[in-house]
């Protein structure tokens, strides 16, 4: 067999954590091997460690047959192992050309000799059929096209190994497509990849092999053309899950949530543009309304001028019949309104605070946990227990814990849980299953299905298609700050809810019912 | 509950080798200045303090009141976000109220103390308010107003006291003496630390340093304020008035400041508000004194002794003919050590880490 990367029982340890326990993932020459697991499962660990960025305590990693030691990026690069991360990594006032020989310039003289790059780099581009402008300033272009200048970085940079860190997350159905024939493209030319993913959908798609990883430990690798997607997340979660959610008809009652007219300006300097213009809508009781659109078109400034994080500069909001536009935020939070932010870490929890103050984040005042202005302690950790007990949150020192050493899920699942525990009418989600695996996501879309069928309005903003297309009663297209479209997630395909969010489709305006 | 402590445990191993080295500079320095009389000198540093048995340690404690405070006054602000360096003029305007009372309400008998330190901290809140209303409402950088105060606070003082006859003693060139009912009272320190400075100043001191403490981790407010302080966004979701918070840390802050000044300056040691250009040494010294003790009013009033035991020390270093700024060298470099206190945390933790795998291998595993 001939495997480009072997990692063969690879051990690592945190206190009071074995994040990878004996892991053997091995790479072919010219396959796309997925690597399935759930949040925590150890994933990131494990490409930590192909980085060199940890050190494992056990195990070995073998580059083509040869055993190696990686102490970091540099070594990892000249190994030929190249990453695509979550987050992109480009410096966005440069160009893209600029970006991608960033590190490798070519110089003479000390003179930076741009023009051979530039050759290069467009020769690459033709090759792999990745067309880009090499003279656009990354800040200008789509995140597609930021994606696009990673691989080009790895390809500049001769890396044969590539990983792919959750690759889809930020891109629409039809730049998802295009990635998937990026990706296919790359191995037919000989390279070799690692894609990390939780979406079975992706991975049937593209993969050639799959290797789960469950809360640290290896599962297994299967062949992806012979095995269900059934089965592949269940080898994940380990257990059986229920891909698609289960839920009645809605049935609506009153108007919990009425906007009416809303608009935010951007407050830059010099121009003002509109990054909501004129939205108006309701969300009734026991619906599910969604707000779908590609990340930046207005549905941050929307929901952040319904809370009132942010001021809205006309417009009304309306929350059972009373005008809220006005109010303070703690009035809003006392009065119906439930709210799971979209950035976890900046709005969502005070990272310093452990779990059990988090948990009490909107409630630390109320009679239940004060007294005369004294904190309960008692009751604010037997509350936070309930918390984690009812929401299965996993945390190292349980209520103590320090909400910035869990994991991401889990911080996630903080909120959450504090949100719904919390007495509302109305539940303002937003993403709220970002960078959660299966088994999490199935359950926070259960529990949504119930705050739904007790009677709570809920609106959801959800870049996931899937999530869209499997949660919402009613959609709501977001584009550039206009709903262009109002649709009926049982008569619409996932293809032209696509074309909507692109906004190279759109309806007369939304019409109100 | 119990392992919400252990982090702080790291904290103060790392403060404790951060000392450690400190003193270890001081030494190399004392070596490189005089060699001969190094050792000599390095164990006054350490052992100074007691030269006089009971009454150096109640000369400690009277270094100790005002850079407790002012390190108080510091941590606490830091522990809500802001970073409060107008210590020195809070600390100058609480001060002049102290006097100001001292000198001028005379007709008060018993009373006549306590309502002077009331003027302290009240003249030191309004200092502290203004930079917090500035920020609040206009977004003004704290730090940058704060030195402005201190300036404005220090020439304010100065020009006040000297224009004002009645507070004025022209021949020296400072403030007259306040009243004898204006002195704090000694509480029976005096008794215990025969001789010594000392007085209730101390006292009241650490029962602020108390207050404050169950204020920051008792009580709803200090919720607030620290949940602000740690984050901001955060504290505004979830509908904390950030800038009302920001105003009343400032004001408190100021307050603690305002205090030390008028304990200091109410000592009855003769401490006098002299006209000089200078900025209150005790308020700077609060900066390191919070550092020191990672902002934890617990932490605060240690770290406060420490520095005043070393200083105390400090001063016996003249009879080996060193001068006394190495106290200032020792102190800037375990300042220095404590910013480091990311890496000694890292290198603890490693420690820790081996310890526990050892333990491991004993006990046969298990984890979680």
């Amino acid at each position: 067999m001939d495997y480009v990367i072997e990692m063969l029982h690879i051990t690592k340890k945190f206190p009071g954590i074995i994040a990878n326990d004996d892991i053997t993932i091995q790479l072919k020459k010219g396959e796309i091997h997925a690597l399935l697991g759930e949040n925590g499962a150890g994933k990131s660990t494990l490409m930590s460690v192909l980085f060199g960025l940890y050190q494992p305590e056990e195990g070995v990693i073998k580059v083509k047959g040869r055993e190696v030691k990686i102490k970091g990026p540099l070594d990892a690069n000249a190994l030929g192992i190249g990453m695509v991360h979550q987050h992109f990594k480009l410096v966005h006032n440069f160009t893209v050309l600029q970006n991608i020989v960033l590190g490798m310039e070519t110089v003479k003289k000390g003179l930076l000799k741009m023009d051979d790059a530039r050759k290069r780099v467009m020769e690459l581009s033709e090759k792999y059929n990745m067309f880009i402008d090499p003279d656009a300033l990354i800040s200008d272009i789509t995140v597609g096209m930021q994606q696009r200048v990673e691989i080009l970085k790895m390809l500049y940079r001769d890396n044969e190994i590539m990983i792919f860190d959750e690759p889809t997350a930020v891109l629409t159905p039809q730049e998802i497509d295009e990635l998937m024939a990026i990706m296919k493209n790359l191995t037919d030319e000989g390279k070799s990849i690692l894609f990390i993913t939780h979406k079975l959908n992706e991975i049937k798609a593209v993969a050639d092999r799959c290797s789960v990883l469950r809360r640290g430990k290896y599962i297994g690798t299967v062949d992806v053309k012979t095995t269900s997607k059934d089965a592949m997340s269940e080898m994940m979660v380990g257990r059986k899950v229920n891909l698609t959610v289960e839920k009645a008809p809605a049935k609506p009652g009153d108007v919990v949530l009425k906007v009416d007219g809303l608009c935010v300006d951007a407050k830059q300097e010099g121009h003002t543009k509109k990054l909501v213009s004129d939205v108006s809508f309701q969300v009734r009781r026991g619906e599910i309304v969604c707000i779908a659109g590609i990340d930046g078109n207005g549905q941050t400034e929307l929901v952040q001028a319904i809370t009132g994080i942010r001021p809205a500069n006309s417009g009304t909001v309306q929350v059972n019949g009373e005008d809220v536009t006005r109010r303070s935020i703690r009035y809003k939070n006392t009065h119906g309104m439930a709210h799971i932010p979209e950035d976890r870490h900046k709005h969502g929890l005070v990272l310093d605070y452990n779990l059990a103050y988090n948990g009490v984040l909107q409630q630390y005042f109320e009679p239940e946990f004060q007294n005369h202005g004294f904190l309960k302690e008692d009751a604010i950790y037997s509350y936070a227990d309930k918390l984690i007990a009812d929401f299965d949150i996993r945390s190292g020192e349980g209520a103590a814990t320090i909400t910035r050493s869990m994991s991401g899920g889990n911080q996630q699942k903080v909120i959450v849980a504090r949100e719904i525990s919390r007495k509302h009418d109305l539940l303002l989600a937003v993403q709220p299953t970002r960078g959660l695996d299966v088994g999490a996501i199935e359950y926070i879309h259960s529990e949504l299905v119930k705050q739904r069928d007790s009677g709570s309005a809920i609106l959801l903003v959800s870049l996931e298609l899937d999530e869209v297309m499997n949660l919402s009663d009613r959609i709501l297209v977001i584009f550039e700050g206009h709903i262009v479209a109002q649709l009926d997630p049982k008569e619409v395909t996932v293809q032209e809810l696509g074309l909507y969010m692109a906004g190279s489709k759109r309806e007369g305006k939304a019409d109100e019912t | 509950m119990k392992l919400k402590n252990k982090r702080n445990y790291v904290g103060v191993l790392s403060s404790v080798f951060a000392i450690f080295i400190g003193l270890l500079v001081g030494l190399v320095v004392l070596i490189l200045c005089n060699p001969s009389q190094a050792l000599p000198g390095f164990m006054t540093i350490l052992t100074g303090a007691f030269t006089h048995g009971m009454r150096g340690v109640g000369q400690v404690f009277y270094y100790a009141t005002p850079i407790i405070l002012t390190g108080l006054s510091v941590g606490f602000a830091f522990k809500t976000g802001v970073f409060n360096i107008g210590t020195p003029g809070q600390f100058i305007m609480g001060a002049f109220g102290a006097v100001y009372a001292g000198i001028m309400w005379d007709r008060l008998g018993g009373l006549h103390w306590a309502a002077a330190l009331l003027a302290s901290i009240a003249l030191g809140a309004f200092w502290g308010l203004i930079p917090g209303l500035l920020k609040a409402y206009f977004n003004v950088n704290v730090v940058i107003s704060c030195i402005m105060m201190n300036y404005i606070g220090m020439y304010l003082v100065n020009w006040t006291v000297r224009s004002n006859k009645a507070l004025f003693n022209t021949l020296r060139n400072e403030s007259k003496d306040v009243a004898a009912t204006a002195v704090i009272p000694k509480m029976g320190l005096d008794k215990v630390f025969a001789g010594s400075s000392v007085n209730g100043g101390i006292v009241i001191a650490i029962a602020v340093v108390i207050l404050i403490y169950i204020l920051l981790n008792k009580t709803t407010f200090g919720y607030e304020l620290k949940a602000v302080g740690y984050n901001q966004d955060a504290g505004k979701y979830a509908g904390i008035n950030e800038k009302r918070n920001v105003v009343a840390a400032m004001m408190i802050a100021g307050a603690i400041a305002g205090l030390a000044g008028g304990l200091l300056y109410l000592a009855g040691t003769g401490k006098h508000i002299e006209i000089k250009d200078v900025l209150a040494a005790e308020g700077f010294t609060g900066i390191s004194v919070a550092l020191l003790g990672l902002s934890h009013p617990i932490g605060v009033l240690f770290s406060g002794l420490f520095i005043a035991y070393l200083t105390a020390g400090g001063f016996y270093l003249q009879l080996f003919e060193f001068s006394t700024e190495i106290i200032d060298i020792i102190v800037a470099v375990i300042i220095y050590f404590s910013a480091f206190a990311l890496i000694v945390r890292s290198i603890l933790g490693k420690i820790q880490e081996k310890r526990a795998k050892k333990e491991e291998m004993k006990g046969g595993g298990g984890q979680e």
